[in-house]
C-alpha cells in the first residue's frame, strides 16, 4: 500500500510538471501579449510597453521564467516592481497582471464556490442518477423503463448550456419559482448559502444525472444478469436484498470510476454553471484570466485542476480496492 | 450413420520427425506488491518439456487444467516465445527465431483453439476469416479465393453456400469446423489442437473428431491434441503425455499408458474418469482419490510436484527430482518420472 | 440409500399421490397412466418432487421459443434422479422452473410442480421465497461466476442460512463453519473470511455445495456440478455428493451431459431432447436396456475402448431450433431408423412416452415397433 501510494503519487507529480510545461509552451506559442492587454490603450507607446513587460518579468528568456515560476511553487520567490520588494511565500502562483492580486489568493476566494457548487450536484446526481438508473434496470424492458430511457437520451442531447440558461430564464427571472444563484459563505448563514445554489444544484445536479442514470442502468442491466444474481435468488433472498444489495455493489464499480473524474472535471471549474448563475468561482475566474491574457492565473487554474484530477484518478483506485477483493493496490 | 468401419493408419515409423521439442520452458514474470518493496516473481507454467513428433503422427497431451497444456501449444505456434529450450521443426530451430524468419514456418504449424466462440472474428465473414491466412501468404491468385474457401468449407463438411455467412450464425460444432478450415488453408504439416472438442455436445464432438481423423489420414497433417478428455485423446493419439504442473510425467504409446501406466498421477486420472461399464456389468475399476488441489505453479513443491497429492511419496520424493526415464519393465517409448513407477492395469474403463 | 418401509411408503402415498390403488393391482393401463403424469418415480417410490406436463416457453423478438414441453417426472427422498441432454435441451430452464426463478414477465410456465404436496406453479413470490434455498436449494454449473466476487465466501453462506432462520450472526457463522467443515474444505474459519478468488475451482464448488445444504434441503438440484471441474477434482466431488446424500437423505435432481457422470451417480435417469422427455427409467433401464434411437446415438457417440481404432459414431446434424420445432418426433431430422416406421409417422405424430415392454415404469418415446432387438442385435454389437 505504501509503495502504491508512493509510486503513484510521483507519477502524479509528473503528469502535473508535464500539464504546466505545455500550459506555458501553449501560452507563448500564441500570439499573446499581456503587456498590450494592460496597457490598454491602442497606441501604446513603446516605452511603456516594455516597462509593464519588464515588471511582468516577460523581458526574461522563457526558460528562465519557467523556472523562475516552479522555484516560486516550491520555495517561493520575491517579485521586484518599480522599486518595490514584495516576498511570495511558497507555494507561490505569483501575482494577477491584471490587478496583481496574488494567484493564491484569487484561487483561495474561488475554491469554495466552485466545491459547493459540486459537492451539491454531485451528490444529486450519484444518488438520483444510481437510484433511478437501478429501478429502470429491474424493469428493463418495461415501457416505464423505454421511455426513461429515450428521456434521458433526448436531455442528454440537448447542449448543457442551453437547457441551464433556459431554465435560469424561465424558472428564476421570468416566473420566480426558485431562487436566483448567490454566493454567501455557509460559514456565514447557512441558510442563505443552500438558498443561492439550490437552482445551480438543481440544474448542474439533474442534468448530469440523465447520464448516471445510463451508466447505471447498463452496469445493473449487465450485472443483474451474472450467475451470482441467479445464487443469490436460489437462496430465497428477496428481490430488495438481490438488487440493492448483490447487484448494486458491482455496478457500481464502473459508475464510481467515471463518477471520480466527472467530479474532478467540475472543480476545474463548471464554467457554464457558474457563468450562468452568477457565482464567483474557479470557472468565471479561468475565463477572465484567458480573455486577459493573465498567465499568472491561468497557471494556477491548470494547476489545481491537474492536481484534481489526479488525485481523483487516485481516489478512485484506492474506492475500487475497497470495494473489490480482486483488486491489489500495485 | 456410415457403417464402413475403417481402422486409422498408424503413422509409420519411419516417418520424418517434424518436430523436436527439447526442454521447452515457460516462466512468466508476474509482479507483486510486497509492502514497499515490489517481489518479481515467475509462474513455470511450462518447465522442460522434451518430445517428438513424427510426419503424420499424433501426439495427445493430457492433464489438469492449468498443467501448462495450452502454453507449451502457444509455444510451439510460436504465440508465445519460450523462456528456453529448443523447438525443432525439421532441423530448424524456431524458439527464437525473428517475427520475419519466422514466416514460413508459421504456415507448417496451426493451432485450432478451443472455444469456438472467441476464436473468431464475430463481424467478418467466414470467407474472409478462412482466405486471410491465404492472402498473407500468398497462397492463392485473385480471383482464386472464393474459390478455395469453399473447397475448404466442403472438406471440413460445411455448406460451400455459408461462405457470406458470419460465426453468429453457426452452432458450436459448426464454428470449430470454421477453425479449422482457417488452420488447413495454408496446408500445414502440424496442427496443434487446443481441446478442439471440449466445449461440444458429445454427439457433436464425435463429428468434429472423425473430421480431425479424415484429415490425418487423407491430407497427412501430424497433430498435437491437447485434452483434458482421456476418452478421445486415446481415440485420436498413438501417443500420449501426461502433464502436471509444467511437466511431463509419464510419456508413452497409448496402450502403455492406458493399459499399464506407471505413475501415479496418471493412474489417479485414469480412475478419476467416470465410468459408463459399471452399469453393463463391467466390475468397478480401482479408485483412486486425489485430495487437495494442484499447487501452484508460482511455487512449485521441491523435488517430485506431484508429492504433495502422492499417496506413495516418501522422503526422496521431497529432495530429488525424478527424472522422465523408461523404466527397466518399460515398453519402447515408455517414460515415467517417478521414483516408484510401476505399472498398474485395469484402471480403465470400458469408456472414458 | 434408505428404502422406505412398507408402511412409510403407504403414508407418505395418502399425502402426496392420493387414492393409488397398491402398487401389485394397477393394470399397466392404470401404471401407464399415472406414470405419464409423473406421480411415480422409475423405482415406484412415492416422490418428494413430482413434474407434471411442465411446460417453459419464453416471448421472444424472434417468435416463442418452447425450451420446455410437457416434462413430467418425479424424485423420491434418498434417490438421484439425473437428467441428461444436449445443450439447449431443456435441462436447465426446467429446473429453474422448480426452483421458481424464471422472470414471469418474461417467460410462461404452465403444468404442476408439487414440491411434498405444495404446488409451486402460480405460487406467489413470498411463499416461493421461503422454498427457495429452504426445502430446495441450488448448485449451479460454474462456481466461479455463481459466487458474489465481493463477499466472503463464509458471509455468502451464513447469508443463505440466515434468509430463513432467525438467528443470530454468530449462530450462522457457526452453522457455516460446520457445513465447510463437511464438504471437506480444511481450515473452515481461515476459508470464511476469503472471496472466492482465493478459492481453486474444486473448493469454490465445495463451498457452493455447503450454500446449497446449509439449510438441510429435501431437493438439491445440481446443475452440472462438476462441468468445469477437473476429472480428478470431479471424482472428489461427486463422492462428496454421494456421501451427503446418503448423511441427509435428500433427494437429487442431477443434471449433466456426461452419461460416465450418470452411471456413477444416478438411480433414475431422464433423457431429454429439445424440451421433451424422450426416455425415463432407472439408471439401469436407460444406461444398459436404452429403447430409443436418441439416446442410443448419444452411447454410440462416446469414444470405446475397443474401438479405438475405428471411427465415432456421432448423431448426425444438429438439435433443432426451439423456435421451430419438427412436426411429430422432434428427433426425426436426425434419426437413421425412422424409414422402419410405417407410413410417415415419425414427420407426422409426435410418439407418446409409452412404457418400453408395455407396462412397467421405464417409458420412452418413439415409434420403432421392435426397439428391443435392434437394440440387442444392432446397437449393442456397436457399443464395444
Ligand atoms: N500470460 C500469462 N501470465 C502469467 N501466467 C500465465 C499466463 N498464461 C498462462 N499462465 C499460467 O500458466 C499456467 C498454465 O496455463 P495453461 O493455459 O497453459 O494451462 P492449460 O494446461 O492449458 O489449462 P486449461 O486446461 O485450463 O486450458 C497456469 O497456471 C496459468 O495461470
Ligand atoms: N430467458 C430465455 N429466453 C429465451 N430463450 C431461452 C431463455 N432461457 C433459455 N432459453 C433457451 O432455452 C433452451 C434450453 O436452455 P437450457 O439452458 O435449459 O439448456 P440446457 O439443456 O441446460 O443446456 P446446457 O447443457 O447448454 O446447459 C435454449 O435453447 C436456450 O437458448
Ligand atoms: S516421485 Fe514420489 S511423489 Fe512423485 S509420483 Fe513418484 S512416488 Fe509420488
Ligand atoms: S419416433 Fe421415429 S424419428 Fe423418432 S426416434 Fe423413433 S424412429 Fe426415430
Ligand atoms: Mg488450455
Ligand atoms: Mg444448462
Amino acid at each position: 500500500m505504501l509503495y502504491f501510494l508512493g509510486r503513484r503519487i510521483i507519477s502524479a507529480l509528473s503528469v502535473v510538471f508535464v500539464t504546466l510545461v505545455a500550459t506555458f509552451a501553449l501560452f507563448f506559442v500564441a500570439p499573446t501579449d499581456p503587456a498590450g492587454a494592460i496597457c490598454g490603450a491602442r497606441n501604446c507607446p513603446p516605452d511603456r510597453l516594455a516597462e509593464i513587460r519588464a515588471g511582468l518579468g516577460l523581458d526574461e528568456p522563457k526558460v528562465k521564467q519557467f523556472t523562475s515560476y516552479l522555484e516560486g511553487l516550491v520555495a517561493g520567490r520575491t517579485y521586484v516592481n518599480g522599486g518595490v520588494e514584495r516576498d511570495c511565500a511558497a507555494p507561490c502562483l505569483g501575482y494577477s497582471f491584471k490587478n496583481d492580486r496574488p494567484v493564491l489568493d484569487m484561487l483561495k476566494e474561488r475554491l469554495p464556490v466552485t466545491i459547493s457548487l459540486v459537492a451539491g450536484a454531485a451528490v444529486i446526481m450519484l444518488t438520483v442518477g444510481v437510484t433511478i438508473g437501478s429501478m429502470a434496470a429491474k424493469r428493463r424492458g418495461t415501457a416505464g423503463d423505454r421511455a426513461l430511457v429515450t428521456s434521458t437520451l433526448i436531455v442528454s442531447s440537448i447542449p448543457y448550456y442551453i437547457v441551464a440558461l433556459m431554465i435560469s430564464l424561465y424558472l428564476t427571472i421570468f416566473y420566480p419559482i426558485l431562487p436566483r444563484g448567490q454566493w454567501t459563505s455557509p460559514f456565514d448563514s447557512p441558510g442563505k448559502w443552500i438558498a443561492g445554489f439550490v437552482t445551480p444544484w438543481l440544474v448542474l445536479g439533474l442534468v448530469n444525472t440523465t447520464q448516471y442514470v445510463r451508466y447505471s442502468r447498463g452496469s445493473m442491466v449487465e450485472s443483474l444478469s451474472e450467475d451470482y444474481i441467479r445464487t443469490a435468488r436460489a437462496k430465497g433472498l428477496s428481490d430488495r436484498v438481490v438488487t440493492y444489495k448483490h447487484a448494486l455493489r458491482t455496478a457500481l464499480i464502473p459508475v464510481i470510476t467515471i463518477f471520480g473524474l466527472d467530479v474532478a472535471g467540475m472543480l476545474a471549474g463548471a464554467i457554464f454553471t457558474e457563468r450562468i448563475f452568477d457565482l464567483p468561482g474557479l470557472g468565471q475566474l479561468v475565463l477572465q484570466s484567458l480573455v486577459n491574457y493573465d498567465l499568472p492565473v491561468i497557471m494556477g487554474t491548470v494547476l489545481i485542476s491537474s492536481i484534481f484530477l489526479v488525485a481523483a484518478n487516485l481516489v478512485v483506485d484506492i474506492v475500487y480496492s475497497l470495494i473489490d477483493p480482486r483488486v491489489r493496490l500495485s | 450413420m456410415s457403417d464402413t468401419v475403417r481402422p486409422i493408419d498408424q503413422a509409420p515409423s519411419n516417418a520424418e520427425t517434424l518436430l523436436q521439442i527439447r526442454d521447452l520452458k515457460m516462466h512468466f514474470p508476474i509482479k507483486e506488491a510486497a509492502g514497499l518493496a515490489r517481489t518479481k516473481k515467475v509462474v513455470q507454467a511450462v518447465d522442460g518439456v522434451s518430445f517428438d513428433l513424427k510426419a503424420g503422427a499424433s501426439l495427445g497431451l493430457v492433464g489438469e487444467s492449468g498443467c501448462g497444456k495450452s502454453t507449451t501449444g502457444r509455444m510451439i505456434t510460436r504465440l508465445l516465445t519460450p523462456t528456453s529450450g529448443q523447438i525443432l521443426f525439421k532441423g530448424t530451430d524456431i524458439a527464437r527465431l525473428k517475427e520475419k524468419d519466422l514466416r514460413p514456418f508459421r504456415r507448417q504449424l496451426q493451432i485450432v483453439f478451443q472455444d469456438p466462440y472467441s476464436s473468431l472474428n464475430p463481424r467478418q465473414t467466414v470467407s474472409n476469416i478462412i482466405s486471410t491466412p491465404l492472402r498473407v501468404h500468398n497462397l492463392v491468385k485473385k480471383g482464386k479465393e472464393l474459390a478455395r474457401v469453399q473447397e475448404l468449407l466442403e472438406r471440413v463438411g460445411l455448406n460451400p453456400e455459408h461462405h457470406n455467412r458470419y460465426p453468429n450464425e453457426f452452432s458450436g460444432g459448426q464454428r470449430q469446423r470454421i477453425g479449422i478450415a482457417r488452420a488447413l488453408a495454408v496446408e500445414p504439416e502440424v496442427i496443434i489442437a487446443d481441446e478442439p472438442v471440449s466445449a461440444l455436445d458429445v454427439s457433436i464432438q464425435a463429428q468434429v473428431m472423425n473430421l480431425l481423423e479424415d484429415l490425418r489420414r487423407d491430407l497427412g497433417i501430424a497433430f498435437v491434441f491437447i485434452a483434458h478428455d482421456l476418452g478421445v485423446v486415446r481415440h485420436f493419439c498413438d501417443t500420449v503425455a501426461v502433464m502436471y504442473l509444467g511437466k511431463i510425467v509419464e510419456q508413452g504409446p497409448r496402450e502403455q499408458i492406458y493399459g499399464a501406466p506407471q505413475h501415479p498421477y496418471t493412474q489417479a486420472l485414469l480412475s478419476a474418469a467416470p465410468d459408463l461399464g459399471t452399469i453393463r456389468g463391467i466390475p468397478p475399476k480401482e479408485r483412486i482419490r486425489l485430495v487437495g488441489d494442484v499447487p501452484s505453479p508460482i511455487d512449485p513443491p521441491s523435488g517430485c510436484r506431484f508429492r504433495t497429492r502422492c499417496w506413495k511419496a516418501e522422503d526422496i520424493c521431497a529432495t530429488q527430482e525424478p527424472l522422465l526415464e523408461g523404466k527397466p519393465q518399460s515398453t519402447p517409448g515408455h517414460a515415467a518420472a517417478c521414483h516408484f513407477a510401476e505399472p498398474k492395469l485395469d484402471l480403465t474403463a470400458a469408456t472414458a | 440409500m434408505t428404502e422406505p418401509t412398507p408402511d412409510d411408503r403407504k403414508d407418505a402415498m395418502s399425502e402426496t399421490a392420493a387414492e393409488q390403488p397398491a402398487e401389485a393391482k394397477r393394470g399397466p393401463e392404470v401404471a401407464t397412466r399415472e406414470r405419464r403424469q409423473g406421480a411415480l418415480s422409475p423405482s415406484g417410490e412415492t416422490p418428494y418432487l413430482v413434474v407434471e406436463d411442465l411446460t417453459v416457453k419464453f416471448p421472444t423478438a424472434d417468435g416463442v421459443v418452447s425450451a420446455v414441453n410437457g416434462l413430467s417426472y418425479s424424485v423420491p427422498l434418498g434417490r438421484t434422479l439425473a437428467i441428461v441432454g444436449e445443450s439447449g435441451s431443456g435441462k436447465s430452464v426446467s429446473s429453474m422452473a422448480v426452483m421458481g426463478l424464471h422472470d414471469p414477465r418474461r417467460s410462461k410456465i404452465t403444468g404442476s410442480i408439487r414440491l411434498g404436496g405444495d404446488e409451486l406453479v402460480g405460487m406467489p413470490e413470498a411463499d416461493l421465497m421461503k422454498v427457495r434455498g429452504d426445502a430446495v436449494s441450488m448448485v449451479f454449473q460454474d462456481p466461479q461466476s455463481s459466487l458474489h466476487p465481493l463477499y466472503t465466501v463464509g458471509k455468502q453462506i451464513a447469508e443463505a442460512y440466515l434468509v430463513h432462520h432467525k438467528v443470530s450472526k454468530e449462530v450462522a457463522k457457526k452453522r457455516t463453519l460446520e457445513m465447510l467443515d463437511l464438504v471437506g474444505i480444511p481450515n473452515p474459519a481461515r476459508r470464511f473470511n476469503q472471496y472466492p478468488h482465493e478459492f481453486s475451482g474444486g473448493m469454490r464448488q465445495r463451498a457452493m455445495i455447503a450454500m446449497g445444504l446449509v439449510n438441510d434441503p429435501k431437493l438439491v438440484i445440481a446443475d452440472e456440478p462438476t462441468t468445469a471441474l477437473d476429472v480428478t477434482v470431479q471424482a472428489q466431488i461427486l463422492d462428496l455428493l454421494n456421501n451427503l446424500q446418503k448423511e441427509f437423505g435428500s433427494a437429487i435432481v442431477l443434471i449433466t451431459h456426461d452419461l460416465g457422470v450418470v452411471a456413477e451417480m444416478a438411480d433414475d435417469v431422464l433423457v431429454m431432447y429439445a424440451g421433451r422427455c424422450v426416455e425415463y427409467g432407472t439408471a439401469e433401464d436407460v444406461l444398459a436396456n436404452p429403447r430409443m434411437p436418441y439416446t442410443w446415438g448419444l452411447l454410440e457417440s462416446i469414444p470405446t475402448v475397443s474401438a479405438a481404432n475405428e471411427r465415432l459414431r456421432p448423431i448426425k446434424g444438429l438439435p433443432p431450433s426451439l423456435l421451430n420445432l419438427p412436426s411429430g418426433c422432434s428427433f426425426n431430422p436426425r434419426c437413421p431408423y425412422k424409414d422402419r416406421v410405417k407410413g410417415e409417422r415419425c414427420t407426422t405424430d409426435l410418439p407418446e412416452l409409452l412404457p418400453v415392454d408395455g407396462a412397467g415404469l421405464h417409458t420412452s418415446r418413439c415409434h420403432l415397433p421392435d426397439k428391443a432387438s435392434i437394440y440387442e442385435t444392432e446397437v449393442l454389437p456397436r457399443l464395444g
